[in-house]
C-alpha cells in the first residue's frame, strides 16, 4: 500500500488541471492515474481548432490544448502512470488499481479527484431495428480511427444526432474523400454549436435533416444502406415519410454519458438529471475527501471550462488533503426549477463560499429572450437576461458571496429560466 | 446584385442573415440581431476563411501526425490544401509549431504540426 495525499483518476484535460492545480497549491504528493498509453484523453483525437478560446484566448487544436497541460504537469513533476487501470476505489479512499509496468497496486489517498470523463452512447441504447452488421460506429469512435490510427471507417456516410462530434466528423469524414449524405436528427433543433452546424455541414452542403430519424438499418455483413423517416411531435416516426439512403457507414452522435462505474463503488451518489456525482461548492461528492470534474461531473460543450472547473476540483482536493476536515455546517440544497436541467453544485454550504460560486446547468428547451433567475427560499436574489438560451449550449451563472449574505440557514436555490 | 442567405456563427441565435452583394463588396446585411452579424456577414460573403486541419503519415511512426494551417486559408482553397498535405512526406522526430507544408498552394500561409510525433 502506497499513501498518497492526492490521488488523480484520469488524465485527460480534467484530471490535468486538477493534478497541476493540486501541485500549485503547495500539495508535495500527488499521483495521476491515465488508462491510456499517454495523457491528454479524447483531446488526442479531438484535431480540429476552437480549444482554448477562454482560457489562452487564441484558437488551438485538441492536440496542442492538451500539451500545455501536459507540459505543464511535467514542469511542476506531477508523478503521472499512463497505462493504469484503475478498478476500484472505497468509501476509506482506498483505490486498486493495475498496470503492465507495476502490476497490481493499492494506494491509500487523503484526497481523490475523480477525472474520468465520459463515454459514448451507442447503437444499443437507441434500440433501431436491424441487423447487426459492421459499419455502426459512435461518432467518436471513428473520430479516434481517423485521426489517431489513420483508418477510414467508410466511404459514404450518415450521422446520426447532431451533437458536436457528430458535426465535426461530417466535416473530417469530407476531408478524407467520404461522401457525407445527411445529418440526421431527432429533435426540432441541432444540439450542437451553431458555428459548427455552419462550417461542417453547410459549407459542404450536407443536409441537416431536423425531426428525422434513423428507423432501419440495411445489409447483414456490412452496412448497405438506412432507412430515415420524419417523426412528429412526440418523437414516433411519421409512416410514408421513410426514405432510404445507399451507405456502408451510420455514426452516432447520440450523447456523452459520464463514466461513473468507479464513484459508484465507492458509494458516490449520483444525480439523475446530470449522471455524475453530487457534489457541493467545492466539488466534493458525498464521500467525505472524494472530489469530481470534468466530463464525468457533466458534460461539457467546452474544455475550457473543464479546465478551471477542474483547477477548483485540484484545489479544494488538496486542501482536503492537508487539512483532513469535514464539514458539517448545514447546506442550502440546490434544485432544478421551471425550464432546468442538472444544475452543479447541487448544494451549498454558504459558508464555505470564498467569493462567489458557479451555477452551471442546461436549459431544457431552445428558449428566446428569456432570463435566468436564481431564488433562494423563494425570494429571488438574481436575475439575468439571455437573448437566446439552448440545450446544446451550457449556461453558467456566477452567484457572489454578497448575494448569499443573509442566507446562510436558508434551505434550498432554485434555478429557473423564465420566458 | 446579387442576395445571399447565410446563417450567422457569433451565438447560437443563428440570425439567418440576408445579405446584397455587388462585386466584391457587400452592399447592405438585413436580420442581424446585432452587430457581430454585420460584421461577420461582410467577412463571409467577400473573402471567406476556414482553419484546415489534417492529418499525415510520418515514417517510422505507426499513428498519424496531426497538423493545421497555421492561420484561415481562403474557404475555395480547402480541398486543394487537403490534396497538398496529403503528399507530404515526414520523417521523425516532429515536433508542435514545426512546418510541414509551407506556403501551401500560393496562399502565403504555412501548414504546421499541432502534435509532436
Amino acid at each position: 500500500m502506497t499513501d498518497i495525499d492526492t490521488l488523480i483518476i484520469g488524465g485527460g484535460p480534467a484530471g490535468l488541471a486538477a493534478a497541476i492545480a493540486a501541485r500549485e497549491t503547495g500539495c508535495e504528493s500527488v499521483l495521476l492515474l491515465e488508462r491510456d498509453e499517454a495523457l491528454g484523453g479524447i483531446l488526442r483525437q479531438c484535431i480540429h481548432t476552437g480549444f482554448g478560446l477562454h482560457v489562452f484566448k487564441e484558437e488551438l487544436t485538441g492536440p496542442e490544448y492538451a500539451q500545455r497541460f501536459i507540459d505543464k504537469a511535467a514542469e511542476l513533476k506531477v508523478p503521472v502512470q499512463c497505462g493504469t487501470l484503475v478498478l476500484n476505489i472505497t468509501r476509506e479512499r482506498i483505490v486498486t488499481a493495475v498496470s503492465p509496468a507495476h502490476g497490481l497496486q493499492r494506494f491509500r489517498a487523503k484526497a481523490i479527484v475523480l477525472a474520468m470523463g465520459c463515454r459514448e452512447r451507442t447503437r444499443g441504447a437507441l434500440m433501431i431495428p436491424g441487423w447487426r452488421p459492421a459499419g455502426v460506429y459512435a461518432a467518436g469512435t471513428a473520430q479516434r480511427f481517423v485521426n489517431r490510427d489513420g483508418w477510414m471507417p467508410g466511404k459514404r456516410v450518415v450521422i446520426l444526432g447532431s451533437g458536436d462530434i457528430g458535426l465535426i466528423m461530417a466535416r473530417r469524414m469530407t476531408f478524407e474523400g467520404a461522401k457525407v449524405l445527411a445529418c440526421v436528427e431527432l429533435m426540432p433543433y441541432s444540439s450542437g454549436l451553431t458555428r459548427n452546424v455552419v462550417q461542417c455541414l453547410d459549407d459542404f452542403d450536407i443536409p441537416l435533416l431536423l425531426s428525422h430519424t434513423v428507423v432501419d438499418i440495411h445489409g447483414r455483413e456490412r452496412v448497405e444502406g438506412v432507412t430515415v423517416a420524419q417523426v412528429d411531435a412526440l418523437r414516433k416516426p411519421v409512416p410514408g415519410t421513410e426514405r432510404r439512403f445507399d451507405c456502408d457507414t451510420l455514426l452516432l452522435s447520440v450523447g456523452l454519458i459520464p463514466e461513473n462505474e468507479l464513484s459508484k463503488g465507492a458509494g458516490v451518489e449520483l444525480s439523475p438529471a446530470t449522471s455524475g456525482p453530487q457534489v457541493d461548492e467545492s466539488l466534493q461528492t458525498c464521500v467525505p475527501g472524494i472530489f469530481a470534474c470534468g466530463n464525468v461531473l457533466h458534460v461539457h460543450d467546452l474544455v475550457d471550462f473543464v479546465t478551471l472547473e477542474s483547477a477548483q476540483a485540484g484545489r479544494h482536493a488538496a486542501a482536503f488533503a492537508r487539512s483532513q476536515a469535514i464539514s458539517h455546517k448545514p447546506v442550502i440544497r440546490v434544485r432544478d426549477g421551471a425550464g432546468v436541467r442538472g444544475v452543479v453544485p447541487q448544494s451549498l454550504g454558504v459558508e464555505r463560499i470564498e467569493n462567489e460560486v458557479s451555477l452551471m446547468f442546461r436549459p431544457t428547451a431552445v428558449c428566446k429572450d428569456a432570463a435566468v433567475c436564481v431564488k433562494i427560499d423563494g425570494q429571488e436574489v438574481l436575475r439575468k437576461k439571455h437573448r437566446i438560451l439552448t440545450p446544446g449550449e451550457m449556461v453558467n451563472v456566477t452567484v457572489t458571496k454578497d448575494q448569499l449574505t443573509g442566507f446562510a440557514s436558508a434551505h434550498e436555490l432554485t434555478v429557473e429560466v423564465v420566458a | 446584385m446579387t442576395a445571399r442567405e447565410i446563417t450567422c456563427i457569433g451565438c447560437p441565435m443563428g440570425c439567418r442573415l440576408s445579405v446584397a452583394v455587388e462585386g466584391a463588396a457587400v452592399v447592405s446585411v438585413d436580420n442581424a440581431g446585432c452587430g457581430r452579424g454585420v460584421a461577420y456577414a461582410r467577412q463571409e460573403c467577400v473573402c471567406p476563411t476556414r482553419m484546415v486541419t489534417a492529418r499525415v503519415t510520418v515514417s517510422g511512426r505507426r499513428t498519424p501526425l496531426s497538423v493545421k494551417t497555421a492561420r484561415p486559408v481562403p474557404k475555395d482553397k480547402i480541398f486543394a490544401c487537403l490534396e497538398r498535405i496529403r503528399e507530404a512526406h515526414l520523417t521523425a522526430p516532429v515536433k508542435i509549431g514545426d512546418v510541414v507544408v509551407a506556403d501551401i498552394c500560393g496562399t502565403g500561409v504555412d501548414v504546421v504540426a499541432t502534435m509532436n510525433s
